[in-house]
């Protein structure tokens, strides 16, 4: 299809000028989140001054943009300060009341707000920013990570403090085929955007000397490749939160503008799908998929190549189907929505790859409708990408035809599972069916259908583009490339994180997220979601990837990471997720529709304090049958959060029954309320607040609560101003 | 089948479901046609739910499956502020269920019910994915974050002021 | 033919391609227990109770649903795969009212069955249970959704045999239930009371009106005159009532049963089912002289013609008008009857036994009251509602003697015996008809053309040279393919029979049940046509096999109904059909 690059380039060509490289050309950018997270927060309204600031100061070289989300929740809204040539700076929790001063410090008169910058420990800049590979691979002749080396060079050659910032980064995947262990290391310099590649002690040495006390660049050892996260580091690479991560499915959330096409061609987009309607060869695309060692990151972990394969290989059926599960259901997950509201291209590009790659015509985008915002930018993109004949007919005049269309959810967990996702399609009660067929086989409307998840298919353009020698270089063994997690609960940083397969829970909750908040003790992370299960802090030097998290009980999941510390009931914990499945469950099959209920009604019963230690077989006996009897993927994996916990933390469940009592104090019918009498001064607050009026006692005299008649509602212990009130 | 039936549906539904009738698999589109029905009058009726299977040629008993089957659809009318309460994870582990109870307390009406004069009504929500803003209540578009019971009296004479304020507005 | 090998409990089986691991276990005796699984309805696999262990597989799969495959092995037997078994079916007893020793189903079943087959003893789960009222304000088919496992086998034959979806699961999870939609009354919705959910339900989910209470209130009555009436297919499966092997006749001691239950007269359907043929004979002839309103349709069954004015009102006009053989014989007891024995209509309470649940509804028809406001059919009784009654009383039914019916209204001929089957109607028709139409007798009686169609059967007739295209059709599903045809004008039909039940009124949704437990599905194709062949045999031994020729229908003409199509048999003997909101369905 000799046509097809040239009318890639024409396309190139025509566009308007992108926002990403807009500072090359003397502009500034004001960079604002407009995820739904952002806006919650009131990134809007951030906006809306910013503009009007722009407009008083009359000045014509300003952009406003906005960008997806980087994942940043907890410090969100994010504004990021581009001016030409300068450190990209980004200011946390940027609420309208900060912009005046944002605007006049820093936009006008050039000195960064020091106070609200994003993880700013101090309130100086530095000169520059050494990002510093810490991966597995990259590492000294002493098996330690290359940043010692670096800081111990800097303080040998005097450089300044305040001159360069050396920060450990994570895999980028430029990492030689000859590598060895001990024998190499990469350092990105900012804001030059420049990458060494050194081997040596000696060859870090000739940096610091060259590059940052002389100003020169080191030709020798530089690495004249463009890197797929080069333009995320640029933004975001001196920030610890980022710089551990490896941002290859999120590489252009935060960075480009998710509503312009223009944007998304400028990072890259479309290039491949070009290379490949041009080669014309959809073998080579599945060969490809299945080298690159891809497997499904919805959670069963299945290899895509092979799914790709299965399906176009599955019948003579003219007609076949490529499916997006976005319908992200898991509490607590939000990794698809930020692919969906960051960079929908790029799940576009990816989805008309797979088709094409399939032989399939037709696709469906199935999102849940709780994601407003992610359907409107997915729908702008198909509008545009049809505009540009990326999408429709004879696309990119290869002859290819691939068109897509909006299906929305409505509200069913199970609809995840790939059969109940198709009956809803159809229209119908999202139930799954028995399998086989598989849908590979027999799919939407009984033709062979492909389906994964947005996940997935937005690390097809980056394979593609970079090759599957390239991917499978990051990560381990058997689990390939990265995975997004959304990292929530009790750690510090909660928010979106990228990762390459093989790091470990520790760098994740720790390096990443910042640890537990408030000097608590890690309990438990529970990977997941309702399917997964509860890992032991012991657990925390596991790798994640699919094999090692199944290993220990737990599954990999489509993502959810939930920090538990040490005031978390685990029994309450279980319950919880339990009471989510049996809410979710469709009701078909026996085990999970009746067993749920059951044991959820046994969980009960141990948080009332009427538990018996039978209760405990019963569980396992009931979870055991679930797991193996069940239909469909939910109803197998429901008891996971319970019998996990049981293993895990049985302990805490015997305290539960034998001692009628709540270790964390999370199960209010295993807690009560005392009162102190020392330090009771008989003030009587507590008394007038309690709404069944079951504390007494004497004016300036300790009272007492009738515990029998305590409803267990707290007012009281939230209102002694003397401490005098415990919970027990 | 009756041709003269007449529908209660206003014309840019039926409009749609025309359009849908063009299409292949126009059946697949009844989850599609309950939603734009939910956007228009807040919940699915009995009458709306049957002219959609006549139309669509969907059995009447498998719609009323399919709107009973999604937690997304209601069959009662909303109330004017719907005020939704986030019981995902993170909420939850923030303290969502005694925001719940707090709006309950408030409002004297359960989970899924309206007030009388048709002002309130409570629902819960799944995850909506802000979770680092938990708990999260959103009343009709806007969204509450990290909101306190303490809170929740506040919430509701804020949405009872818009009402006046309204009310003033529709009189002069 | 490709062969599969494979090991199930440790016998070696070579099946043919594509056999279910549980078609391949029956087929080496090996009966995989199951509750779910219909081999006439699609495969739901959701009661899990078949699960089985094969090789190589960490799940237990469904056996109702797992092909066999190649080298597979297979255990249906484990300890595990049996505590497990144990604890699906005490999962569902969990949730299931305790009442079993009242309820109608006792000993009849399949949960029951279950649970004491797979040795559920104890219950180790119960908790909360769901709760839902009786829902018994249908004149017909009465629903209790709380006995209901959710196995959908009501809703499969609902939709993929009777083509009516009237049910379908509501709501999710534990709170899911099986309703028509919005949950209406069974009365407020399309239910054409057909009652194949009634014969399906392995538990008592769904159970006819009782009208036994009634009955036995007025044969103890002095003041009724209670009279009775029996279809033709109720006297070939009352017999399984008492275990006689399935398809034996029992008209004589039926007959006897009746007389004995107190019974004043005993009278036989079968004679007013020579009746409609005369009527319908003519009817058709004067249809098709004047070339109009063709096809017809028959009209003997109440299930059908209640879909027929629901999803096909604009056909209405084609259906006959003659009243169903058992509405006829009801009108003619408290006309004909009444003025010969000279007893006020009022007093006589007019029974019918039938295979059918519509037929109870068909009964409380507005259109099937007298003009003094009087129900035509004052009660009706499915077979299984008989077989209680006698059983009650204390009958030795095998042992009783044989008795004929009373008379005049009691004999009938080889035409009207056939009725109960699927192209009965149409066999009758057709032997009358072709009298009609040429003025010649034949010999030529059996119409195998027509005779038991496996669902739809279509065939052309010549009579005095010309083509009579008929078809035959049963079940709902297959009704609507023909009746597609004859809207799109794809082909033109002169005669259409349609019976709402598959194989006739022999399976309809009134007869004894059978049991899975016994190697017997109901809607199994063998046992609807041992039923069948019962109802030839007695046709084939009749001296009169042609309506026309029955004695006493002459007679009734020239005392009562002067000729066919007169005055007062268009009053007696005809009725109206109304269209009915279609509720969303095409």
């Amino acid at each position: 299809m000799p046509n097809v690059m040239l009318n890639y380039d024409n396309l190139k060509r025509q566009l308007e000028p992108s926002s990403i490289d807009a500072t090359t050309h003397n502009k500034t950018i004001i960079q604002i989140g407009s995820a739904t997270c952002e806006i919650a927060a009131g990134s809007l309204q951030v906006r809306d001054e910013f503009v009007k600031l722009i407009n008083a100061s009359g000045r014509d070289d300003i952009i406003v943009k906005q960008t997806g989300c980087t994942g940043r929740c907890s410090q969100e809204p994010i504004v990021g300060v581009f001016l030409p040539e300068k450190m990209p700076v980004k200011y946390r929790k940027v609420t309208v009341d900060k912009v005046p001063l944002i605007f006049q410090e820093h936009v006008l008169n050039q000195h960064p707000v020091t106070q609200l910058m994003l993880d700013k420990k101090t309130d100086k800049l530095y000169n520059h920013v050494a990002t510093v590979c810490t991966s597995q691979n990259c590492r000294d002749k002493d098996g330690n990570p290359w940043t010692y080396k670096f800081e111990e060079i800097l303080h040998k050659k005097e450089i300044d403090p305040m001159e360069v910032r050396i920060v450990s980064g994570g895999c980028i995947g430029l990492c030689h085929e000859e590598h060895i262990v001990g024998q190499h290391g990469v350092v990105m310099i900012y804001p030059e955007n420049l990458i060494y590649r050194f081997k040596s002690e000696e060859e870090i040495e000739e940096i610091v000397d060259l590059h940052f006390k002389n100003g020169k660049i080191v030709n020798r050892l530089l690495a004249h490749t463009d890197f797929i996260t080069e333009e995320f580091f640029k933004f975001y690479g001196d920030v610890s939160f980022f710089n551990k991560q490896t941002r290859i499915t999120l590489k252009n959330c935060g960075i480009i503008d998710p509503e312009s096409l223009t944007d998304y061609i400028h990072a890259q987009g479309y290039e491949a799908l070009a290379r490949i309607l041009y080669k014309n060869d959809p073998d080579f695309v599945i060969n490809e998929i299945e080298k690159s060692g891809l497997r499904g990151r919805g959670g069963a972990g299945y290899p895509t190549g092979k799914k790709w394969r299965e399906t176009k290989n599955s019948s003579n059926d003219p007609i076949k189907y490529v499916i997006c599960n976005a319908d992200e259901g898991d509490p607590g997950a939000f990794m698809d929505r930020s692919a969906l509201e960051g960079d929908p291209f790029s799940i576009i590009e990816g989805m008309t790859i797979g088709a094409f790659a399939i032989g399939a015509s037709k696709g469906f985008l199935y999102i849940r409708a709780e994601y407003p915002l992610a359907i409107a930018r997915i729908e702008n993109a198909i509008k545009k990408a049809r505009e540009k004949n990326l999408l429709g007919k004879n696309i990119l005049g290869s002859g290819f035809d691939f068109d897509l269309e909006i299906r929305l959810g409505a509200g069913a967990f199970v609809c995840g599972e790939e059969t109940a996702l198709i009956y809803s399609i159809e229209g119908k009660r999202g139930q799954p069916r028995i399998r086989p067929p598989y849908p590979s086989e027999s799919g939407l409307w009984g033709h062979p259908t492909c389906i994964n998840n947005v996940e997935t298919w937005a690390n097809v353009p980056v394979i593609m583009l970079y090759g599957a020698d390239w991917y499978s270089r990051i990560g381990t063994t058997t689990s390939k490339g990265t995975k997004v997690f959304a990292l929530a609960g009790n750690v510090v940083n909660t928010g979106l994180v990228e990762v390459p397969m093989g790091t470990t829970l520790k760098e994740v909750i720790y390096d990443i997220g910042g640890g537990i908040p408030e000097g608590k003790e890690l309990k438990a992370i529970q990977i997941g979601g309702p399917s997964g299960g509860c890992i032991p802090k012991e657990l925390i030097n596991t790798p994640i990837d699919y094999e090692s998290i199944k290993k220990i009980g737990s599954m990999m999941g489509s993502g959810g990471m939930i920090v538990l510390d040490s005031s978390d009931c685990m029994v309450a914990t279980a319950k919880f997720f339990l009471e989510f499945t049996k809410d979710e469950s469709c009701g078909k099959c026996t085990p999970c529709r009746e067993g749920t209920v059951r044991m959820l009604e046994i969980l009960e019963k141990i948080t009332n304090g009427n538990g018996e230690m039978s209760d405990l077989d019963k569980l396992e006996r009931l979870g055991n049958l679930m797991i193996k009897t069940s239909l469909c993927g939910l109803g197998s994996s429901a008891p996971n959060p319970v019998l996990s916990a049981l293993r895990n933390f049985r302990k805490e469940f015997e305290i539960h029954i034998k001692d009628k009592r709540c270790p964390t104090q999370k199960c209010p019918n295993l807690t009560h309320y005392e009162i102190i009498p020392e330090k009771c001064t008989g003030c009587m607050v507590c008394a007038r607040r309690c709404p069944v009026f079951c504390i007494e006692g004497a004016k300036q005299k300790p009272h007492f609560i009738i515990q029998d008649r305590c409803i267990k509602c707290g007012e009281c212990f939230n209102v002694c101003k003397f401490d005098a009130i415990i919970k027990i | 089948m009756c041709t003269d039936i007449k529908y209660t549906l206003d014309s840019d539904i039926l409009e749609y479901i025309n359009e849908c009738l063009t299409k292949e698999h126009p059946e697949s589109y009844l989850i599609a046609v309950l939603h734009r029905i939910q956007e228009k009058y807040g919940f699915l009726s009995e009458i709306h739910m049957d002219e959609v299977a006549h139309l669509l040629g969907v059995p009447t008993a498998n719609v009323y499956g399919v709107s009973t089957f999604y937690h997304f659809f209601r069959l009662k009318p909303r109330g004017k502020f719907a005020i939704s309460i986030c019981l995902g994870t993170a909420c939850f582990v923030k303290g969502a269920d005694s925001i719940l109870a707090e709006f309950k307390k408030e409002l004297g009406i359960d989970l899924g019910d309206t007030t009388i004069d048709g002002l309130f009504s409570i629902e819960s929500s799944r995850c909506i994915g802000v979770c680092a803003l938990a708990p999260v209540v959103t009343i009709n578009d806007e969204v509450f974050s990290r909101v306190k019971p303490t809170q929740v009296g506040d919430i509701l004479n804020l949405m009872k002021g818009k009402r006046s304020a309204e009310k003033i507005a529709e009189n002069s | 033919m490709k062969y599969i090998n494979a090991i199930i409990d440790g016998i070696e089986v070579s099946v043919p391609e594509g056999m279910t691991i549980m078609q391949a276990g029956d087929s080496i005796g090996a009966h995989i227990p199951r509750l779910c699984y219909h081999p006439k309805l699609s495969t739901e696999g959701a009661c899990r109770i078949c699960v089985v262990e094969v090789e190589g597989w960490y799940k237990y799969l469904p056996a109702c649903s797992t092909l066999l495959q190649e080298g597979m092995v297979i255990r249906t037997n484990t300890p595990e795969l049996r505590q497990m078994r144990r604890d699906l079916v005490e999962l569902l007893l969990d949730n299931h009212p305790r009442g079993c020793l009242t309820c109608i189903k006792d000993g009849n079943c399949e949960l029951q069955n279950l649970s004491y087959k797979l040795g559920v003893r104890e219950r180790l789960f119960a908790g909360k249970r769901k709760r839902y009222p009786i829902e018994k304000s249908s004149v017909a088919v009465i629903r209790d959704a709380e006995k209901c496992i959710l196995c959908r086998q009501c809703v499969r034959v609902c939709s993929e045999i009777q083509g009516v979806h009237n049910l379908s699961q509501m709501f999710r999870g534990f709170n899911t239930v099986v309703t028509p939609a919005f949950l209406a009354n069974m009365d407020d919705s399309v239910c054409i009371k057909c009652g194949q959910c009634i014969n399906v339900c392995p538990t008592a989910a769904f159970i006819e009106q009782d009208s036994t209470e009634d009955v036995w209130q007025a044969l103890s009555d002095p003041n009724k005159f209670v009279v009775v009436q029996t279809a033709p297919a109720v006297r070939v499966a009352i017999g399984e009532g008492w275990k006689m092997p399935i398809g034996t006749p029992c008209t004589g001691k039926m007959v006897t049963a009746l007389r004995r239950l107190g019974f004043k007269a005993v009278f036989d359907t079968n004679f007013t089912a020579d009746l409609t043929i005369v009527e319908e004979a003519y009817e058709f002839i004067e249809r098709y002289k004047n070339n109009e309103k063709l096809p017809i349709i028959t009209s003997c069954s109440p299930g059908w013609i209640k879909f027929l004015e629901h999803f096909y009102p604009e056909l209405i006009p084609n259906a006959s008008t003659c009243k169903s053989p058992m509405q006829m014989m009801s009108v003619l007891l408290k006309t004909y009857y009444a003025e010969l024995k000279g007893i006020d209509p009022k007093d006589i309470y007019v029974v019918a036994v039938m295979p059918c649940v519509a037929k109870k509804f068909e009964a409380k028809r507005p259109e099937h009251y007298s003009e003094n406001n009087y129900p035509w059919t004052d009660a009706v009784l499915t077979t299984r509602e008989l077989i209680w009654m006698i059983k009650a009383y204390g009958i030795d039914f095998l042992n009783l003697p044989d008795e004929d019916f009373d008379q005049p209204l009691g004999y009938a001929t080889g035409a009207g015996d056939i009725f109960g089957t699927t192209g009965g109607v149409m066999e009758a028709t057709l032997r009358t008809a072709y009298e009609k139409l040429t003025g010649k007798s034949s010999d030529n009686l059996d119409y195998f053309d027509v005779r038991m169609a496996p669902g739809l059967k279509e065939a052309s007739v010549m009579i005095n040279g010309f083509v009579l295209n008929i078809a035959v059709a049963n079940g709902l599903n297959n009704a609507k393919t023909i009746l597609e045809k004859v809207k799109s004008g794809e082909k033109q039909y002169h005669i259409i029979e349609i019976m709402a039940c598959p194989g006739g009124c022999v399976a309809g949704g009134g007869q004894p049940l059978v049991h899975p437990e016994d190697y017997v599905y109901p809607l199994d194709e063998e046992m609807i046509k041992l039923r069948q062949k019962a109802l030839y045999s007695i046709d084939k031994d009749k001296i009169h096999r042609k309506a026309h020729d029955n004695p006493f229908i002459k007679k009734l003409y020239s005392d009562f109904l002067e000729y066919p199509g007169s005055p007062i048999a268009h009053k007696l003997l005809h009725t109206t059909y109304t269209p009915r909101i279609p509720r969303g369905i095409k």
